[in-house]
Parts: structure tokens; C-alpha cells; sequence
């Protein structure tokens, strides 16, 4: 694209061609106030804030969808220009309710913000104002007429960006209102993107609403802690506990997307039946005592079971920290000298990663999703699972016209813009990519989003289709929890040590250590093993369960150790595509500890070699990480900044595929393992999920 | 049945079959020059079509009067989207009431319109957009198609020539915004009825997307004449650059309300008093709306004026619609812009932010004066308020509320501070409303 000189306020600046005027004004640091534009959905020219004076032209001309052209001279600050934006404030003004001191969107509101900058001090209306009632369209979603500007940035962002388009306006004139799908109410993601996107308080949050003021809460930027996707939210809280969760500033991989579970199911911190005490079972039940008399039992039983070479079990979590994962198999292999560590894995990364040993361009990053010509989707219900990667390759979609196929077992939303959709039986995914061959090898480059369906033999099958294209082909393996690829990237496997080395030891896999009748101690750190009536053999075993919640797996425990949550620790995690980020503890655990400074403990009260061990602190243990992990020594700066990319393995792993341990979670965007059972949102918007795809 | 009686002034071209028996009838069309423009167009080349109307000097008859041979020629020829024609007869102007006449009285005029349209610009659909209040009309419309198709006019091949053209008509349902040319695709296009940006304009990107002409039942109905008996000489029958004949719609407070076709350029105050049969029971005149409701409203003294597009904008108004609304001294004025203002915020779709809150604000001000409520500042504000809208809107509704009241409050500014002092209407003797 050719560059074009133009001129605004005074100022020469250099563009390329086809630049809307607003834009490129703002990156000459010229604020062109405006509602409606929003960057990435479709131009509306409705709100008419952004009115500039463009010399030769007889009318002022709207901003947003004005080109940049040659010698092009614009002003944005002559007494017409001033005039307008005033008049357009004031017919705004005119039926908005005088309802700042109740409006949750007070401090944050551009209508305000507009109002003091452009605005006139007083009013002139002096007629009756407008009303209707507010709704409620669900427990999420709030709607006030008389606040809402008609921006239609909810219609579009709903309809256009998340492919939902649950949002629409009736009526007409001053009478036109946003609607809802289902006329009195929504069913849609209930993401909550309508309501971040609202530049006033019409569409308010069920879960925030009326409990404090913006600038009341710390706002602490962290990672959602629900699917694999990575997401950055910055959580409001206040009093240690969390308001709300969003990403207004757009930062990191995701920008403005988050979907429900990243927004408002954060509230299972607080649940009421959040473990909070160390407990020990006793043949009445469960009795509450407290961290030293729990840690001592533990530590106890630990080093006799150590002592007569007993056997352990050890199952970690897809959803504590890397420094989590890597303490803890270091103190069970090297320490406990046990190699029976396992968790539950929700995709087959092993097997993707050992057939692309080597290339250093194989994996996908999240940006190359949104990037990428090409984009296959396979083996997933990408927008039900991983509400981000739909995103993105729905707005790759829209702003590249990208190709997108998809190849699954029934509706996806993503069909609806693919080029191709092919339908497959269970197990049929390989077979079903055969028929895409022609129109993929037509293509430039191809992103493959692999879902958990996708496991091993048939990952080698994925791989060598891949490579037969002739094109560059990058891989995305989907796991399901938000630290699940950083499970297997720290070894929590018997068969594989941090960074994919095999292990060389054998070692019990989880089902093997539940079939075990001789298993004499289960620790199971996060994990829900128990759940759906899965029994545990070994009826005498010492079971330790750090979680949140009584789990039924909890139950089962003899010692039950209250642990933190993503949001009340730091440490870093690794989503879908290998991005490693930084989590920001956003509250003070209270009661509870994080898992590592559990580690940490009963360590020192088995009286373990600490040294060796190495301080149980996430800096510590990120430090060794960096050096000892292959693919994790990435620049301190790119991590700082927000995310660093992990390197794949450099050779093969030499093990075998072990497709029958692979159990994906099946999530949708209402539910999220154990934690999404205790938020009371994601209890109160069950949908029918699948009736979201419908027509 | 005639709704009114012709006047000995009129030049009946576009209207002159319609007091013909069965006028509507395709025999009928025939037997009078019916269908032979489209013979003769189809041997002529697509720029010869459009060079013909240029040189007839016609102009849009909807209302912005713009030439139309230079809107067809903005299709590019070279595309290779399928083109449309679009007929708008959304007729919705208040004062506007014409298009339903050419429609009922003359149906095939406009089919043939079409046609050459499609010759001129390579097009084989055509779409009449009818506002769906003239159910009736879209019925006389629908049987005047099925009888071209019966006699080989319509459909493929028309009488040999080669040439392919399919025609439907379209409902509208109740909305003004969608005579702007591109909300009435947004609504052909089953969407709802808010205008498009532009530039991409329909000639280039009009219906789905594609390359469109677009233009008023009335300037297709020009067309035939035009090919028959040649440009030149329809331009002739008007003034210099406002071509041919026009069909005005006299209604207010005149003896002989209705519609007459009377060259362009015609003078209005003849219009009103010869044509018209003079103001009703010999009363004074006091305004005159010259082109429909959007178009400002003319003082008596303003009255002597060639009626053709260009006179009209140079006295500060607009040609329009040529819907003549002629107000007496029994007038209220303020209840005429209370009247008028309240249409458009009616109508305002309300995309975009002036002209949704603003004439809603503009109608409940002069509401609020004519029922006793004003006060001095009010008028001050109304202008000021024209002034926010005019000229920054999303589409010219805004302009056509803006400019009216700006008009009314301006020039009849002592009625509005005589309802303000007076706390009422001196015409209808309302109560003070405090």
C-alpha cells in the first residue's frame, strides 16, 4: 500500500492509502471522538461525533469513513468542527437519563467523558424525556433504553465478532430499541462482549451490578484461569474479593475478547463451600484441624510409606502453575523416588509434538490464527471449547477473508464462514481431512486447530496429511484446562520429564494407579479423579487431596488441604499454542495456601532435602525452569511485556502414543471442570448450547 | 375514473392516455404509440439510449432532480455483476401524489421505462418498490406485467429483439425512509430501512452489491417519449437545462386541487390561479410549499417563480416532488411546521443521532408553542437546532426536517413570537398551556 501526505491540524503526516482519517489521526496522537466506530466491526458513520472540516468539501465528513487521499487537508478543531461534536453531545443528552450517581458505568462512561471534553455545561430540553423500563434479558445481561445512545456497537459485536447475533433493533426513529433474540430475553454465549463494548451504562452486568465504583477496586491483570485458551482478564477487586473480570485495555493475545468464564465466573473464589481449613477424616466424618497437625499427618504417613519403599501415587492438575508442576515432580521423582506422576490429559500434544520434533515453525501462535490464509478446524467444537481461537478465526475471517474448513461431528459455529464443512462419525476426522486435499493444497499456508478427538496413531496420520500438502502447515494440539499443556510440558507424565525427554523409568498412569489394590498413598494435587463414580481400588491407601472444593474425589481423602485458586497466585501458565504468560495474584489467600507452598511444607516437615529442592517460591523455581526445561529459556522481556512463545521440543520424545489416556473434557462455554460447578453464573445461564447453532 | 379534471393548460405527455378508456390496459398501450420507444431503443446502443436522455435534459422527478442520463452513465459497463433496474415508488413526500396516477392510469408507460432502462445499462431485472400503502396499485401494476408477459413483452427474447427482462413488484411497508434510494435496497434486500454509506453509490454498488439504476416512476415514465420523438425535443418542451414536462400535485387551499402536467418552468403564482382555479373562496395567499413537505415554504410575495429546478433552488427552495401544498390566510403557520415536523420524526429511522433525537426535539419545541407553552427562547433554539442537523446527517431526511422548520420559523418568525406572546394559537383559539 502506497503511502499518501495529508494534513491535519497543521500537522503533515504520511499514511497508506485507504487509512480511515480517524485512524490515521490517532496514531498522530489526534483524538476524532466517535461512538459508533469501532475498530474491526463494520463502519456505521451513525453516531456522527467524528465530523471533521476537509477543505473543497461543503459538508463537514465523517472521519470513520473517510480515506486518507493526497494532500488531503483536514481540521478537527475549527468552531464548525467544535459546534457540531457540542450539538451532537446535547441531542445525546437530550432523552439520557440523569442517572450517573446509579449507573454502573459512572467513571468509566464515554459518554461522560465525551460530555466534559466536547459538551455544554447546561441543558435546553426542556420537555418530558423519554421511558421505557429497564429489562433483564438474563442473568448476565441488563439493558436500559433510556441510557442506550444506539451505537449498535453491541449488534455488531455480537453478529459480527462472536457469530452469535443474538442482538438486533426494533422500532424506529426515537423509538428504536436494541432487542434481544428471543424477544424478552437472550440466549446466546452470554459473554458479556455487548456490555464491555457499551460506551454507556444501557447494557449493564448482572454480576457487577450496583457494588462499587471503578475506581474503588485494584484492578489486577491476570490470566483466566477456566479454559486453555490463555486469556488475560483484569480482575476489579476490592476487599480480596473479585467485582468483576475484563480486558478494557485490549492488552495481550486476546485484546477485547473474553468470553463468559473469563468475565464473570470468577465467583466460584467465593463460593460458600470454598474449603477453607485443613481437614482430617475421623469415623464420624470430616474434622476441621488445623495446617500443622494436617501437614504433620501428611508428613508422617509420607516418610513411612518412603521408608519401607511403599508405593505412591501421585496425580497433579491441569490447571495449577508450571512452577506447580515442576516442584512437584521434582519432589516425587527426585525426592520420593517415585515415578508414578500422572494428571488427566485432554489431548494427545505428545504425540503432535514428537512428529513435529524439530521444526521450530510447526506450532501455531495465537496471532497466527488470526493471521493465517488458511485455517482448519478439526476434531473440536472450537467456539464451545475455545471461545478465543473462534474468535480469532472468525475475525480472520472478516478482516482477511480467510478460508476456513471445518471438519467435525455435528453443527459448529465456525460453518457458517467456512468454505467447506465436512461431517464425520467418531473417529473419521483423518478419513474426512482427505476430502479437503485439492482445495488445501490450492492454499498458500494452513493453520490446523486439532482437537482432543484427534489422538494418537491418527495424530501421525494428521501430521503426514499435513506434510503432503506442499504448504506450510502450522499445528495447534487443543487441550482443554487452562494449564493443561503446561501439565505435560513440566512431565507430569510417567513416561516423559519436563521439556519431553523420556523419563527412561516405567511408572504408573493414572488409571493404573486407581486399579491398584497395593497402592499405599494417592496424592492428588487439583485433580478430580473420583469424579463419575470412578472407584479407587486400593481401599487402605493414604489419600491427600489439595483442591477448593469437596470434590468427590475429596471425599475420599484422608487429609484434605485447602489450596489457592489462579487468581490468588503468581507463577506463569501456558496455554493452547505454547504462549507462556504471567499470572498476577489478584487476592490474598486467606485460610488457604497455594499448592507450591504445600509442596514446600510437607517437604520440610518430611524433613526432604531442601536444598536440592530449592526454595518453594514461583521466582525461584521460574528461574530453574528457564535453565532446565528445553524450549522455556524465553527472553525476560517478551514474558515481562505479556507473553513469550515456547520453543517445541528439538528431537524426538521416543515414546510410545498413549490414545487411551486421552480424555477431553468436553466443556462448553458454561462449564469448566470443578470450578465452573461452583459459580453461581455459569449455574444460572445454562443454555441449550447446541440450540445456539440452530438456523 | 379521473380524480380531477384536466386542465386546458396541461401538456399531456406522460398523462396523455389517461383519460382513455381501459387506459390501463395493454391494448390500450398499444394502440397509442404503446411499447414502439422500446422497439426503436432496442436497435439503437447502449450509449445512444443514455446520450438520448441526457440530451432531453430530464431530471430526477423523486425529488433531487438529478439528471438522469448522467446516472445511468455511471454504471460501469464493464462489470461483471448481474444490473438491476429499481423503480421507486415508495411515494411518500407529503403533498406527492402523482406516481400513484402514472401507475394507475398508465401501468406499461412505466414497464416500457424500465425496459429501455435495462437496455441502456445491460440490466434484466426490474424491481418496482410500491410503498405498501397503494395495495391497490400494486395489483394494477401486477396484472399490467402479466400482461406484458402474455403478449410477449416481458420475459425472453421480448418480441425478438434478443433482449432478456424480467420485472416484479416489491411491497414496501410503511416507512418514508425508504424512498432514499439506498434504504429502499437495504429494504428490497429484506433488511431493514436505514440508508447505506455512500460512495459506493448504487450505480456502482447498488442491489447486493451490484451495479443499479435506481430512479423515480415518474422520470421512467419520461423515458418512452423521450426515445420516440427524441431528446432534444422533450428538452424543449421545459427551460434550459430542465427538460420536458412534469406532473404537479396542487392540493391546499386552492379552488381545483389535483394533478396536472405542465412544462417545467411553468410560474407558479399561473399555476395557482389559472391552473388551479385560484385560492379557495377568493382568500389571500399567504405560503406555498413549492416541491413537498421537505422543500422551505415560499411567502406569498415569493410566489412569482418559474417552477423548474433551478429557479426554485436559486429563491432559496427546492423543485422537489412537485408537490404544490398552497396555504391561505386562514393558515396557523406554526401548526403547519408542528404538522410537518412531527412526519419526520415519524419517520426518522433513526440510525444516526441529529436526526433521530433531533426532530423529535424540533416537534415537541413548536408543539409545545402552538398549544401556549413557548418561550422566547424557543425560537432562537429551533434554529440553532436546524443548524446542528443540517448538512449532518446520515442521509438528507434530516436535511429535508431541518431545512422546513428552519424556513417557517424565518420567515414567519412574528407567528411563532405571537403564539409565544400570546401564550396560543391567534387561528384556532387555544388555551394558555402553563
Amino acid at each position: 500500500m502506497a503511502n499518501v501526505k495529508f494534513t491535519i491540524d497543521g500537522k503533515t503526516i504520511e499514511a497508506p492509502a485507504g487509512t480511515l482519517v480517524i485512524e490515521a489521526a490517532r496514531r498522530a496522537g489526534i483524538e476524532i471522538p466517535a461512538f459508533c466506530y469501532y475498530e474491526g466491526l463494520a463502519l456505521q458513520a451513525a453516531c456522527r461525533m467524528c465530523l471533521v472540516e476537509v477543505e473543497k468539501a461543503p459538508k463537514l465528513m465523517t472521519a470513520c469513513t473517510l480515506p486518507v487521499a493526497e494532500g488531503m487537508v483536514v481540521h478537527t478543531d475549527t468552531p464548525r468542527v467544535v459546534h457540531a461534536r457540542k450539538g451532537m453531545l446535547e441531542f445525546l443528552l437530550l432523552n439520557h437519563p440523569l442517572d450517573c450517581p446509579v449507573c454502573d458505568k459512572g467513571g468509566e462512561c464515554e459518554l461522560q467523558d465525551m460530555t466534559f471534553r466536547y459538551g455544554a455545561g447546561e441543558s435546553r430540553f426542556l420537555e418530558n424525556k423519554q421511558h421505557v423500563d429497564e429489562e433483564q434479558w438474563s442473568p448476565v445481561v441488563f439493558y436500559d433504553r433510556p441510557r442506550c445512545i444506539l451505537c449498535t456497537r453491541c449488534v455488531r459485536i455480537c453478529g459480527e465478532g462472536m457469530g452469535v447475533g443474538a442482538l438486533g433493533i426494533v422500532n424506529r426513529g426515537a423509538r428504536a430499541e436494541i432487542e434481544p433474540n428471543k424477544g424478552d430475553h437472550l440466549e446466546c454465549d452470554e459473554c458479556g462482549m455487548c456490555i464491555d463494548i457499551c460506551p454507556v451504562g444501557a447494557l449493564t452486568s448482572g454480576t457487577y451490578r450496583y457494588q462499587t465504583r471503578p475506581w474503588e477496586m485494584n484492578h489486577v491483570g491476570t490470566i483466566c484461569t477456566h479454559c486453555a485458551d490463555g486469556c488475560k482478564t483484569t480482575l476489579g477487586i476490592r476487599n480480596n474479593r473479585i467485582h468483576r473480570g475484563n480486558n478494557r485495555d485490549h492488552s495481550r493475545i486476546n485484546g477485547e475478547f473474553l468470553c463468559i468464564k473469563g468475565r464473570y465466573a470468577g465467583d466460584f473464589t467465593e463460593s460458600p463451600e470454598r474449603l477453607k481449613t485443613p481437614m482430617m477424616r475421623t469415623v464420624e466424618g470430616f474434622e476441621e484441624v488445623s495446617w500443622d497437625v494436617a501437614l504433620q499427618a501428611v508428613a508422617a504417613r509420607f516418610s513411612e510409606v518412603l521408608a519401607r519403599g511403599g508405593r505412591f501415587g501421585i496425580v497433579g492438575s491441569n490447571h495449577t502453575t508450571n512452577e506447580e508442576n515442576y516442584y512437584l515432580q521434582k519432589l516425587a521423582r527426585a525426592q520420593i523416588r517415585t515415578n508414578n506422576i500422572d494428571h488427566h490429559r485432554t489431548g494427545d500434544v505428545v504425540t503432535l509434538l514428537d512428529a513435529v520434533a524439530g521444526r521450530e515453525s510447526a506450532l501455531a501462535s495465537s496471532a497466527d490464527v488470526y493471521n493465517s490464509k488458511a485455517v482448519l478446524i478439526a476434531g473440536t467444537d472450537l467456539a464451545m471449547q475455545h471461545p478465543f481461537l473462534s474468535f480469532q478465526v472468525r475475525a480472520n475471517f472478516r478482516h482477511h477473508q480467510a478460508h476456513v474448513y471445518t471438519v467435525r461431528r455435528g453443527p459448529e459455529r465456525e460453518d457458517r464462514i467456512a468454505r467447506r464443512v465436512i461431517s464425520v462419525l467418531p473417529g473419521g476426522e483423518i478419513d474426512g481431512l482427505e476430502r479437503l486435499r485439492d482445495d488445501l493444497m490450492r492454499e498458500p499456508e494452513l493453520v490446523i486447530l486439532a482437537g482432543g478427538e484427534i489422538k494418537g496413531e491418527d495424530v501421525r496420520r494428521l501430521v503426514a496429511f499435513g506434510d503432503s500438502l506442499g504448504i506450510p502447515v502450522k499445528y495447534v494440539p487443543l487441550v482443554d484446562y487452562s494449564n493443561s499443556r503446561g501439565a505435560l510440558d513440566m512431565g507430569l507424565t510417567p513416561e516423559l520429564l519436563p521439556g519431553y525427554k523420556a523419563s527412561g523409568e516405567p511408572g504408573m498412569t493414572l488409571p493404573e494407579m486407581l486399579a491398584a489394590p497395593d497402592l499405599d498413598v494417592l496424592w492428588v494435587v487439583g485433580a478430580n479423579p473420583l469424579k463419575n463414580g470412578r472407584a479407587l481400588a486400593a481401599e487402605k491407601a493414604f489419600v491427600v487431596v489439595q483442591d477448593l472444593f469437596l470434590t468427590e474425589t475429596a471425599r475420599r481423602a484422608d487429609v484434605i488441604l485447602p489450596a489457592a485458586c489462579a487468581y490468588e497466585k503468581s507463577g506463569t501458565v501456558t496455554n493452547v499454542c505454547g504462549e507462556v504468560q504471567r499470572l498476577k495474584r489478584a487476592m490474598m489467600p486467606v485460610g488457604f495456601k497455594t499448592d507450591l507452598e504445600i509442596f514446600g511444607l510437607i517437604a520440610r516437615e518430611m524433613k526432604l532435602d531442601l536444598g536440592a529442592l530449592g526454595r518453594w517460591t514461583p521466582e525461584a523455581v521460574w528461574a530453574e525452569i528457564r535453565s532446565q526445561v528445553p524450549g522455556y529459556a524465553v527472553p525476560p522481556n517478551e514474558l515481562a511485556a505479556g507473553m513469550a512463545r515456547t520453543l517445541p521440543p528439538p528431537a524426538r520424545t521416543g515414546v510410545e502414543p498413549r490414545p487411551e489416556l486421552i480424555e477431553p473434557a468436553g466443556d462448553t462455554l458454561f462449564t469448566s471442570g470443578t470450578l465452573g460447578r461452583y459459580s453461581n453464573t455459569l449455574n444460572a445461564v445454562m443454555e441449550r448450547t447446541h440450540g445456539l447453532y440452530e438456523g | 375514473m379521473l380524480y380531477n379534471e384536466p386542465s386546458p393548460l396541461e401538456v399531456k405527455v406522460l398523462t396523455r392516455r389517461f383519460g382513455l378508456p381501459n387506459s390501463a390496459s395493454i391494448d390500450t398501450y398499444l394502440a397509442n404509440d404503446g411499447y414502439q420507444a422500446f422497439l426503436k431503443a432496442a436497435k439503437m446502443k447502449p450509449e445512444e439510449i443514455i446520450n438520448e436522455v441526457k440530451a432531453s435534459n430530464l431530471r430526477g422527478r423523486g425529488g433531487a432532480g438529478f439528471p438522469t442520463g448522467m446516472k445511468w452513465s455511471f454504471v460501469p459497463r464493464t462489470s461483471d455483476k448481474p444490473k438491476y433496474v429499481v423503480v421507486n415508488g415508495d411515494e411518500s413526500e407529503p403533498g406527492t401524489c402523482k406516481d400513484r396516477l402514472l401507475i394507475e392510469f398508465d401501468p406499461h408507460q412505466l414497464i416500457e421505462g424500465m425496459l429501455i432502462a435495462g437496455l441502456a445499462v445491460d440490466a434484466h431485472r426490474g424491481y418496482v418498490y410500491i410503498r405498501g400503502e397503494y395495495r391497490y396499485l400494486i395489483d394494477i401494476l401486477d396484472k399490467a406485467i402479466e400482461e406484458a408477459y402474455e403478449r410477449g413483452w416481458l420475459g425472453k427474447n421480448i418480441q425478438g429483439t434478443g433482449f432478456d427482462f424480467d420485472a416484479w413488484t416489491h411491497t414496501g411497508a410503511g416507512a418514508y425512509e425508504c424512498g432514499e434510494e439506498s434504504a429502499q435496497l437495504e429494504s428490497l434486500e429484506g433488511k431493514r430501512g436505514v440508508p447505506r454509506i455512500r460512495p459506493p453509490f448504487p450505480a456502482v454498488a447498488g442491489l447486493y452489491q451490484s451495479p443499479t439504476v435506481l430512479n423515480n416512476v415518474e422520470s421512467y415514465c419520461s423515458v418512452p417519449v423521450i426515445i420516440r420523438e427524441g431528446g432534444e425535443k422533450f428538452a424543449a418542451l421545459g427551460t434550459p437545462k430542465n427538460g420536458g414536462t412534469r406532473l404537479f400535485c396542487i392540493s391546499g387551499h386552492v379552488e381545483k386541487p389535483g394533478v396536472y402536467e405542465l412544462p417545467m418552468g411553468f410560474n407558479l403564482l399561473r399555476m395557482i390561479n389559472e391552473v388551479a382555479g385560484g385560492v379557495r373562496g377568493g382568500r389571500k395567499l399567504k405560503a406555498v410549499i413549492p416541491g413537498g413537505s421537505s422543500c422551505p415554504v415560499l411567502k406569498a410575495e415569493e410566489c412569482d417563480l418559474a417552477m423548474d429546478f433551478d429557479s426554485v433552488a436559486k429563491a432559496g427552495s427546492m423543485l422537489g416532488s412537485g408537490g404544490v401544498i398552497v396555504m391561505d390566510e386562514t393558515t396557523c403557520i406554526v401548526r403547519a411546521a408542528m404538522r410537518i415536523i412531527s412526519f419526520y420524526a415519524h419517520e426518522s429511522c433513526g440510525w444516526c443521532v441529529p436526526c433521530r433525537e433531533g426532530t423529535l426535539w424540533l416537534k415537541k419545541i413548536i408543539t409545545r408553542i402552538h398549544s401556549g407553552g413557548g418561550v422566547p427562547g424557543d425560537i432562537p433554539l429551533i434554529k440553532d437546532v436546524c443548524v446542528s442537523m443540517l448538512g449532518r446527517t446520515f442521509c438528507p431526511l434530516g436535511d429535508a426536517a431541518a431545512m422546513p422548520t428552519q424556513a417557517f420559523v424565518t420567515k414567519f418568525e412574528d407567528e411563532f413570537m405571537a403564539h409565544i406572546e400570546g401564550h396560543g394559537c391567534p387561528y384556532e383559539k387555544t388555551e394558555a398551556a402553563v
